[in-house]
């Protein structure tokens, strides 16, 4: 369909050369096999972490002290009788339901922030540099003053979330906006988005990879924070969530529900990852383009 | 400098006009003048290219005349908001192809329902049937620069301003799309106002060519091209008058090397 010959009516001939150039320049875009994607993605962190289970295996009785290294078993033990109890997912969902809506409270409070930070030249002068050097100090430092302030409750909690993943979030979205090339702002500017509408069809859909990255940082952010919370300002009150089962397994000197305590609050975190702020940035990262297959 | 920012006399006979047009900016280096007193008339229908070496202040003069920046002294009037495209495609990368036409329409205020079927024929009419869905990075740059097009006539201006849209494809490319912007401004009937560094470009596609100095931007000559469309680039009367320009451009080049 695409032919390419030469002809003297340069008019009716462009159309034919077109779509051959066409043909030949658009490369074929296909994707790796659910197959490739399993043996390259799938397969490397498994091994990974069978040879840890086997480092784990060999060191124990060299160790030979439960109290300090549990045995692998002794921790699969302690999350058998957790999940056999029906404990072990009211702890996931203590913590993970806090987590997730201390950060949809940071979300609303740093987007609208980083909004203003990045197109107020007052606002940033004013607090910029204050919400970059927040995101350098330990949301732990918050735990103190925030029981004094809030008490021991929930509320205390979701303040910590908020005071260590809103700066990450409202300067994910600065970033976004300060690299918004501008020739998107001419070319929009040209068709008539100018204010508002520009904002909205022009700078905050072109600020979205570094908006996203900001929302992957801020989770991170958000749970350490609520771990940090959990594990200094336990209480029974507040129900058991996985930094909780940390310090309850410290004091009762339980070294395999302590290590079953860490295991949880890292592949919750890796979980939340995985499951929602990894396929969100591939997936604005790949429909721009901006994806780079190996 | 007399500065006279008149409004446009009522019922502009051109689609765009510059009457004594000069800009400077204040740099480190003190006050530069950029463009000095440009006037250039384009009438309706007409294709004006704006020739010149760099330095020449081309770009600086096209959005002068979008908008984009307001002149130092003189005065610029055109019908209505003038499109305008850039030697980078522009387009949003977060759209498709068919979407980021869609977004030029909503803008100019053209109701949803009427969209898409506007998109497609604006596809249609630069030879991209197919391209609705696809994604910016799924197109060739001549694919893009197409679309790029299609956008800008999808704001249904009487003016399009381009500047050296096809300046970064390869000629072959380059070549194709001369034949197709040629095709489209005699379909829609548009003023283009086209600049570029290339010569025989210029002469390929343009009614005038407006040839400007450097250092500052001034008016050094204009030429009327009557070679008969369709042309093309290696077509003798265009080579011919080509070389005569170059010469005049060779020449006032070489001004700046002799103080």
């Amino acid at each position: 369909m695409a032919s390419t010959e030469t002809t003297q009516a340069p008019a009716e001939d462009a159309g034919s050369v077109e779509a051959g150039l066409d043909a030949l320049e658009t490369g074929a875009t296909g994707r790796p096999s659910l197959r490739q994607t399993l043996t390259g993605k799938v397969l490397p962190p498994v091994i990974a972490v069978a040879v840890v289970l086997v480092a784990w295996t060999l060191l124990y009785p060299v160790v030979d002290d439960p109290t300090k290294l549990p045995s692998p078993a002794a921790v699969g033990d302690a999350f058998r009788e957790a999940w056999l109890k029906g404990d072990l997912l009211g702890y996931i969902w203590t913590s993970v339901s806090r987590g997730l809506l201390g950060f949809a409270f940071a979300l609303l409070i740093g987007t609208p922030l980083g909004l203003l930070v990045a197109r107020v030249r007052f606002v940033r002068a004013a607090i910029g540099p204050i919400l970059s050097g927040l995101q350098s100090l330990p949301s732990v430092a918050w735990v103190p003053p925030a029981v004094i302030w809030l008490g021991l409750d929930n509320s205390m909690m979701y303040a910590v979330i908020l005071l260590g993943a809103v700066p990450s979030i409202a300067n994910g979205l600065v970033s976004g906006v300060d690299q918004v090339p501008p020739l998107f702002l001419r070319a929009g500017r040209t068709m008539g988005a100018t204010g508002v509408r520009g904002v909205w069809h022009v700078t905050l859909p072109a600020a979205l990879p570094g908006y996203v990255a900001g929302l992957k940082q801020g989770w991170a952010f958000s749970w350490r924070s609520l771990m940090a919370a959990e594990i200094i300002a336990s209480f029974p009150d507040l129900g058991v969530g996985l930094g909780q089962l940390l310090e309850n397994a410290r004091t009762a000197s339980d070294m395999a529900m302590v290590f079953e305590a860490i295991l949880l609050i890292l592949f919750v975190g890796i979980a939340i990852d995985l499951l929602i702020f990894s396929p969100l940035e591939r997936w604005v990262l790949r429909s721009r383009g901006l994806l780079v297959k190996g | 400098m007399a500065t006279t920012l008149a409004k446009a006399d009522a019922g502009v006979e051109s689609a765009a006009r510059l009457e004594h047009v000069s800009k400077s900016f204040t740099g480190p280096g003190g006050r530069q003048l950029v463009l000095d007193d440009i006037s250039i008339d384009v009438a309706p229908g007409e294709f004006v290219t704006l020739l010149g070496a760099s330095g020449c202040g081309k770009s600086t003069l096209l959005n002068l005349v979008a908008g984009l920046d307001r002149p130092t002294a003189g005065s610029i009037s055109t019908d209505g908001r003038p499109a305008l495209m850039f030697q980078e495609h522009a387009l949003f990368p977060w759209l498709t192809a068919g979407k980021n036409i869609e977004l030029a329409l909503k803008l100019r205020g053209v109701p949803k329902s009427d969209r898409r079927g506007k998109a497609e024929e604006l596809l249609e009419l630069v030879r991209l049937r197919g391209a609705y869905g696809k994604r910016v990075h799924e197109l060739s740059g001549g694919m893009r620069q197409r679309v790029a097009l299609a956008r800008a006539l999808a704001q249904e201006s009487n003016l399009l301003l381009m500047d050296e849209p096809f300046a970064a494809l390869d000629a072959i490319t380059r070549d194709v799309l001369h034949d197709e912007l040629t095709r489209i401004w005699q379909e829609t009937g548009l003023s283009v106002l086209f600049v570029t560094h290339n010569v025989r470009e210029a002469v390929r596609l343009a009614q005038r060519v407006v040839l400007l100095s450097s250092r500052p931007g001034r008016i050094a000559r204009e030429w009327t091209v009557d070679i008969p469309q369709p042309r093309r680039i290696e077509d003798a009367p265009v080579a011919e008058l080509s070389v005569e320009i170059t010469e005049v451009l060779r020449g006032e080049i070489r001004r700046h090397g002799q103080h």
